[in-house]
């Protein structure tokens, strides 16, 4: 068997026992290579269907064309679609890009971690737990509607990678959150022979994370095999950058690059040009302990 | 491509590729770092990273100035410390995961907690390894989790070993220390029964000795470095030749997604399944035969062997649920409530006698308890403990677990996927183990007559699927059961009559007509109670196949006996309603009554246990 088949057929057994075990699942969908290649998984496990649904957190700031992408792919796969807000936050202008012209030192100006923690963190834990309203896609109409279903949700699919940054290859495939949507990375749960930790106390929910073993070259890959759709984003649309990973338009830069289709960034993967270069540089709320910080916190 | 690398103290052959484009996608094997806390397991991976160029660019540069800036000494362990609680602790708390690759493939580096407060850790990541490197430090010599985890590797079935006696410029190289080391470890593997490991390699893994490169100053070494001694290792083969299993994962149809496909899902663990296979499910006997093997975005297939997480329709509808095992008709696995197993207990709470706990087993859970503990070893020693009435945390034990019903299994040595276990404890997983033996136990002979009658049984021309889906629910036993005079008679009779008025096709057995009739060449002595049950039961299965819901009620046959009804009876849902009026709850049973409900209640309680079983189709 072939190592993209290895790891596929992995994911689909986590899915399938998600499926299994939480009522109240929900899978996170960032619209990104990586949930994408998730979301290609779930109709692999479930023959076609997706059978829970997608949560997608809407900063505001995310580049147009990304959602765009999603409700076209909600709309053909038949997606139960939810998003979520810090409404808020942007309200009152409580984000990076609205204070970023204060002075140095102004209590108003949010940095970009304190942004992410709101924006992202706090509307995440917020819309799982149904505290704040859920948006839902109406299929019919095209339109999101207010989602009547304040429950929260149990267990939470994530496609966080083991080889993308430090704390995520700490990750279990199925890891447990506290009430507060905390990680105790010093006391985790044994996992062990595809038996993950599927009973939970009340209150506290479980992160699982089907695409722990891949890396980012063998996301590429299947998305080729696959012929999966991803956004345009990624590929150098003539000016000679691209983005390798996308988050809000403010906090990302794009990289020097010149690869243009699946084939070119993964040759561009294989050389080993970026090789020496962090997946998330582009990044730059990232710094020295703020992710790591944000996902005990909650962050995915 | 330029690189700044750590100037190499000899160079003879590198197995290490520059990291050069690779084939893709590549071979890849997990591989697990244990030993004992301090013994430069951190050490010995950043040294590789560094060795085999699979850092990113300037990270040696840059922890080596952050060394300078705080005044502390540049350790390669730095390199890997990506959580802050490690970095103030200075010791590994968690399995993190590190990559780098030779020319012959990729490897994943599990790096494994030392501390025995982390043993849970150094478990969850040594389970998935498929080679383990033991690291023993020279000057410490052979201790506690050494020995510990050179058990658990075997334990784990973790056969391709590499010992790496490190710190060797610690002590100079010297040969007589290294053998010495050797030896002892070998002698303590030898008397827990673990095969030797493949190779002692005498390391440095802070000078980069014998790690990628071969020592120049352990002239007397002629083995293989660590990555030639890696390399030559291999991939476990496929077990698509051994006998199929197929745990049932769950059963899916998608009916409202207008998908009217019937989908039994799950992983083959080993073996092949082709289309046109009669197949059993086991425990429940139930046989069918495969339809088609279905999957998304992929060409249409006849076969499918090991390793796939597939879905298959059957030619003929059953009442199939999670955590049976699909195999053939011969070469089945084990059926048993009972079996042997080797234990590591990981939980602050001990694992006890007299408690209840939750085994999960393939897709298979099922209430657990133990039965018998045989010994409980030291493994951080050499020796067994006996007498104990409890395991421990960090015990390892060897136990007779006893389910409440039976399950199918293998043995740890037959089928490894099949064969192992964990043992829950209210949210956590306490504990681990793998199936030495099955154990016989009083329903043996019982399987045995029911496994015969059920392969062979003739079926009508209406199978029961059709019937469950003409009366709109499945067949299943409800039995009552309690003491003479509680008021069972009265109870079963309102329950058939209201389940029946709601639609159920309910039918009550009242023991005394099995016995006016079919009993009566039978003169009651004790010792032809067996004989009772086993007439009830084949009278049960008869109504059982025509589709209804039995309700039985007996003085006769009580919850003693119920094992032995549910042995003869596999292939269909049973369950028990125990009528106690001083409502003392019985956990062997599924409902526990005062009998003084109102009637309506009870019903209610039992319609729900019905819906809870799936045995009402909505």
């Amino acid at each position: 068997m072939e190592l993209l088949d290895q790891l596929e057929q992995q994911s689909v057994y986590i899915l399938r026992e998600s499926f299994r075990h939480f009522e109240r699942l929900c899978m996170l969908w960032s619209i990104g290579k990586d949930s994408t290649v998730l979301l290609w998984l779930a109709r692999k496990a479930f023959f076609g269907h997706v059978p829970f649904p997608l949560v997608h957190i809407d900063t505001s700031y995310k580049i147009p064309e990304m959602i765009a992408y999603r409700d076209r792919l909600s709309m053909e796969y038949k997606l139960t679609m939810i998003v979520g807000q810090n409404v808020k936050a942007l309200e009152f202008g409580k984000t990076f890009p609205a204070t970023q012209a204060l002075p140095e030192g102004d209590p108003n100006k949010i940095s970009r971690v304190e942004c992410c923690g709101l924006l992202k963190k706090d509307a995440l834990a917020n819309t799982l737990n149904g505290t704040w309203p859920r948006k839902k896609l109406n299929l019919k109409t095209g339109q999101y509607e207010i989602d009547p279903d304040k429950q929260p949700y149990h267990g939470v699919i994530v496609g966080a990678r083991a080889d993308e940054e430090g704390s995520r290859s700490k990750e279990r495939y199925f890891s447990p959150r506290d009430k507060n949507s905390l990680w105790d990375i010093g006391d985790q749960p044994p996992e062990f022979w595809n038996q993950f930790k599927t009973d939970f106390a009340p209150g506290t929910h479980v992160r699982i994370h089907p695409l722990l073993d891949w890396t980012e070259l063998h996301i590429w890959e299947y998305i080729k095999r696959e012929k999966i759709p991803t956004v345009s984003l990624y590929y150098d649309q003539g000016n000679g950058t691209r983005y390798r990973s996308l988050g809000c338009a403010p906090c990302q830069s794009p990289i020097k690059s010149t690869a243009k289709n699946v084939d070119e960034i993964i040759a561009e993967l294989k050389s080993g040009k970026l090789k020496n270069i962090a997946e998330r540089s582009g990044r730059l709320q990232d710094g020295k302990h703020g992710l790591e910080e944000l996902r005990r916190e909650g962050y995915m | 491509m330029m690189e700044t690398m750590e100037p190499k103290t000899s160079s003879t052959k590198s197995v290490s590729s520059r990291s050069l484009p690779s084939a893709s996608p590549k071979e890849q094997m997990n591989i697990v770092i244990v030993g004992h806390v301090d013994h430069g397991k951190s050490t010995l991976v950043g040294r590789l990273l560094a060795d085999t160029h699979s850092l990113p660019e300037g990270k040696l540069q840059a922890v080596k100035k952050e060394c300078e800036r705080t005044g502390k000494p540049f350790e390669y362990a730095f390199l890997l410390d990506a959580l802050s609680d490690e970095q103030d602790q200075g010791i590994t708390i968690d399995t993190a995961r590190s990559f780098f690759k030779t020319k012959k493939r990729d490897y994943i580096i599990i790096d494994a907690p030392g501390h025995i407060e982390f043993l849970k850790n150094m478990i969850s990541g040594a389970a998935r390894a498929e080679a383990a490197v033991l690291v023993i430090d020279a000057k410490e010599g052979v201790r506690e989790n050494s020995r510990r985890h050179g058990y658990l590797l075997s334990m784990l079935g973790i056969n391709q070993i590499i010992v790496c006696i490190n710190k060797m410029d610690l002590v100079k190289g010297n040969q007589t220390l290294f053998q010495k080391i050797e030896k002892e470890y070998k002698k303590f593997l030898s008397e827990i029964g673990s095969s030797p490991p493949l190779y002692f390699i005498p390391v440095s893994a802070l000078h980069g000795e014998n790690l990628e490169s071969k020592s120049s100053s352990m002239n007397w070494y002629h083995g293989p470095t660590l990555l030639e001694a890696l390399d030559s290792f291999n991939k476990a083969p496929p077990k698509s030749d051994q006998k199929l299993r197929m745990p049932v994962q769950a059963v899916y149809k998608f009916t409202k997604q207008g998908d009217d496909r019937r989908i039994i899902a799950g992983r083959v663990e080993s073996g092949k399944i082709k289309v046109g296979d009669k197949v059993v499910f086991y425990p429940s006997n139930k046989i069918s035969a495969v339809k088609s093997i279905e999957a998304f975005n992929a060409l249409k297939k006849t076969e499918i062997s090991a390793g796939w997480s597939t879905g298959i329709t059957l030619t003929e509808e059953i009442f199939i649920t999670r955590g049976q095992i699909i195999s053939h008709e011969t070469n089945g696995p084990s059926v048993s409530t009972r079996f042997r197993a080797n234990l590591i207990w990981l939980s602050k709470k001990p694992f006890l006698m007299e408690k209840e706990y939750k085994l999960k087993i393939h897709t298979t859970q099922e209430p657990v308890r133990i039965l018998k503990i045989v010994k409980i070893i030291d493994a951080s020693k050499t020796g067994s403990l006996k007498g104990k009435k409890q395991v421990n945390r960090h015990d390892v034990a060897e136990l007779i677990l006893e389910t409440r019903t039976p399950i199918a299994f293998d043995t740890f040595q037959e089928n490894e996927a099949t064969g192992r276990f964990v043992i829950v404890d209210g949210y956590d997983i306490a504990g681990g183990g793998i199936i030495v033996s099955a154990e016989k136990d009083d329903q043996e002979d019982f399987r045995a007559e029911a496994r015969l009658r059920d392969f062979n049984w003739i079926k009508g021309g209406v199978n029961q699927e059709a019937r469950a889906q003409r009366l709109k629910h499945h067949a299943a036993l409800v039995m009552f059961v309690g003491k003479a005079g509680v008021g069972k008679h009265k109870i079963a009779r309102a329950v058939e009559k209201s389940l029946f008025e709601s639609g159920i096709s309910s039918y009550m057995l009242d023991g005394t007509n099995i016995l006016l009739g079919v009993d009566a060449d039978l003169v009651w002595i004790e010792a032809t109670q067996r004989e009772l049950v086993r007439r009830f039961a084949e009278v049960a299965r008869i109504l059982l196949d025509a589709g209804h819901v039995v309700v039985s009620t007996t003085n006769a046959i009580g919850l003693a006996d119920f094992a032995q009804v549910q042995a003869l009876l596999p292939n269909f849902p049973i369950m028990i309603i125990s009528i106690d009026p001083g409502s003392q709850t019985n956990s062997a049973s599924d409902l526990t009554l005062t009998g003084q409900e109102k009637e309506s209640k009870v019903v209610e309680k039992i319609s729900e246990l019905l819906r809870k079983n799936q045995i009402i189709i909505s």
